[in-house]
């Protein structure tokens, strides 16, 4: 081949020369940008390595143990991770209970009953909360929503909930306004632009002739969002809903400024608790020695937690965008 | 007989309806009500000494920003210079040749992990790998660990911004002889333009203000200092530790940083949105 091609007197070696040369170009050039997406895979790698390697000295003192030590003894260096992971899941929990619903709600609206020109600037807007740096939240939560709080929300839901059998403990005790619960509701906030996105996103890929046949049928818009859209993109919604869960299980700083920051275990949701992020941002600057492998044990725990429910996520949200692919 | 189904379902409807109604409203109550706050208390601090002075002792009357200013800005600034080129390029590989591959499969999806890590993470793993060895907190450890949040969201915005540009315009280009890098940065990257600088925007509205991350890492100083090498004041982290302070002082610059802080990071965000519906229109 390369033969006859040289036989061909009519090819210019300098298009051949051209040709190599771009040959060559071509192939730095994917090697160079594969190394680049390579990176974001070592870094991944090398997060993990050196999290196991800090936290190796406390994974060797109490074993796994660790993880439900309910100690957390500073200076004789007693440590578990019981009640900062308490704190995560208890505040996470609250955030999703009241934030789903609401995203829901302002999924349907934006697709099914907005009119038209109102859809992108409210579209916006909740993007706009998504926008907004934990920070403020935790500010906005400490100073403004904590004494309100403080005043008219806990003692409504004392005197309701908190006289319910059962659950009425979670509603007692002293009201500071800051502690889980308001924690729980600053992250609420936080997380629902999110889920609300990802709903708005999956509910209108939902074919437009799915959703008229239904109407056809006489239901009401309610009935067709619960019974055809909710349904058909159950799937992605769910897949929003763990995207919501991660945000809310690794936020540091709205927490910090309300969750009240302390290691204690409280039946009570008005209590002071701490979460795992919480704990890192308070007490790393001051730690020394093996409370700062500690600390890198419950970063650790963290990680793995908000891993396990990032790839559930992704998971069930490649699924739905498969099974759109096959029903339409 | 129908009748008592029909109002039933009727009433359903009106219901759920209304609660959609009002959870957008509640949506919309709690930006603005942030956003009155942060405008109550933030406007007053907003004078020139803000811009001038740097961050007072404790306890000390007057001081601004000056030095958290300058260090946010020059950490966002050399984040942005590192994880342009890295974010662009990876997502160039994913768009152009990780269509099947199986190193293309795991990193978008380690991409959108990270994406979503928890930003304390990052700041504990930027701080093990190069606070602790070189002994002090810098503003490059800072840099680094605002890169790590920054590079997935330019990876996964370029990809899908490259993906929307149509196939033809690659055949096209190939069919001209072009060699694959130039169809790459000459023809997709180009028509991709205001798509892949609108992830940009993004990714910077989002490291502007991440605090977590900085605590261990870029950590603060109280002093003006330019020096990457040394702990670097940021607003981020001042806002946090003047807003938790007993002083009224630096509560009232912390309502100020704030306040300045969520400005830049929403007018950053607007101008993305209109940069790229404009695009779309197209």
């Amino acid at each position: 081949m390369s033969q006859s091609l040289a036989a061909q007197a009519d090819v210019d070696p300098k298009m051949l020369a051209v040709v190599r040369r771009q040959k060559i170009q071509d192939f730095f050039f994917h090697k160079i940008t594969a190394s680049f997406s390579l990176l974001v895979l070592i870094a991944l790698l090398g997060i993990i390595a050196s999290l196991i390697f800090n936290s190796w000295p406390t994974f060797k003192k109490f074993g796994f143990e660790f993880i439900w030590r309910v100690e957390w003894d500073i200076i004789n260096e007693e440590f578990g991770a019981a009640i900062a992971i308490v704190g995560t899941l208890t505040s996470a929990a609250i955030a999703l209970i009241i934030a789903v619903p609401l995203s829901f709600g302002i999924a349907l609206f934006l697709t099914e009953t907005c009119p038209v020109w109102l859809r992108r600037p409210l579209g916006t807007a909740v993007e706009l909360l998504a926008a907004v740096p934990s920070i403020i939240y935790g500010m906005f939560g400490l100073f403004i929503f904590a004494p309100l709080f403080a005043d008219y929300g806990q003692p409504a839901l004392q005197s309701t909930l908190g006289q319910m059998p059962i659950i009425g403990p979670m509603f007692g005790g002293a009201m500071n306004g800051i502690g889980m619960l308001a924690a729980g509701l600053i992250l609420a906030f936080m997380v629902l632009p999110f889920i609300a996105a990802v709903m708005r996103d999956v509910f209108e890929i939902v074919p437009p002739i799915l959703r008229e046949s239904a109407y056809g049928l006489g239901c009401t818009t309610w009935e067709v969002v619960r019974h055809v859209v909710l349904p058909y993109t159950q799937k992605g919604v769910i897949g929003g809903i763990m995207l919501g869960l991660g945000r809310a299980l690794g936020e540091t700083m709205a927490v910090t400024f309300v969750i009240g920051n302390s290691n204690r275990l409280a039946a009570s949701l008005f209590a002071p608790g701490t979460s795992i992020a919480s704990t890192l941002a308070n007490e790393f600057g001051e730690a020394e020695d093996f409370h700062i492998s500690t600390l890198f044990a419950l970063g650790l725990l963290l990680f793995v937690i908000t891993f396990i429910v990032l790839a559930i996520a992704k998971i069930l949200i490649i699924r739905a965008e498969k099974a759109k692919g096959f029903k339409t | 007989m129908n009748a008592n189904l029909y109002r039933k379902r009727k009433f359903t409807n009106q219901i759920g309806l209304t609660l959609s109604m009002l959870a957008m409203g509640l949506g919309l109550f709690v930006l603005l009500w942030i956003l009155f706050v942060l405008f109550k208390n933030g406007f007053s601090a907003l004078d020139l000494n803000m811009f001038t002075q740097s961050t007072p002792a404790p306890g000390t009357e007057g001081g601004g920003l000056l030095n958290a200013i300058v260090g946010s800005l020059l950490l966002v600034g050399f984040t942005a210079l590192f994880s342009t080129p890295i974010g662009i390029f990876a997502g160039v590989y994913l768009a152009e040749y990780g269509d099947s591959s199986k190193i293309a499969e795991t990193t978008r999806f380690v991409t959108d992990i990270m994406l979503s890590a928890p930003s304390i993470v990052l700041g504990l793993f930027v701080y093990a790998i190069i606070v602790a060895q070189v002994g002090h907190f810098s503003g490059w450890a800072g840099t680094v660990a605002l890169s790590l949040i920054a590079v997935p969201v330019v990876v996964r915005t370029t990809e899908n911004m490259l993906r929307l540009v149509p196939g033809s315009l690659r055949e096209a280009a190939f069919a001209l002889g072009a060699p694959r890098w130039k169809v790459a940065t000459f023809v997709t990257l180009r028509a991709a333009k205001s798509g892949v600088v609108t992830g940009l925007l993004l990714a910077l509205a989002r490291i502007s203000g991440e605090t977590a991350p900085l605590l261990f890492t870029a950590l603060n100083n109280q002093f003006f200092s330019a020096d990457m090498t040394a702990p670097m004041a940021n607003l981020p982290v001042v806002i946090f530790q003047f807003a938790m302070s007993p002083y009224d002082n630096w509560v009232r610059l912390a309502w100020g940083g704030a306040l300045l802080i969520t400005l830049t990071v929403l007018v950053l965000n607007i101008i993305a949105r209109v940069m790229f519906r404009e695009k779309v229109k197209v």
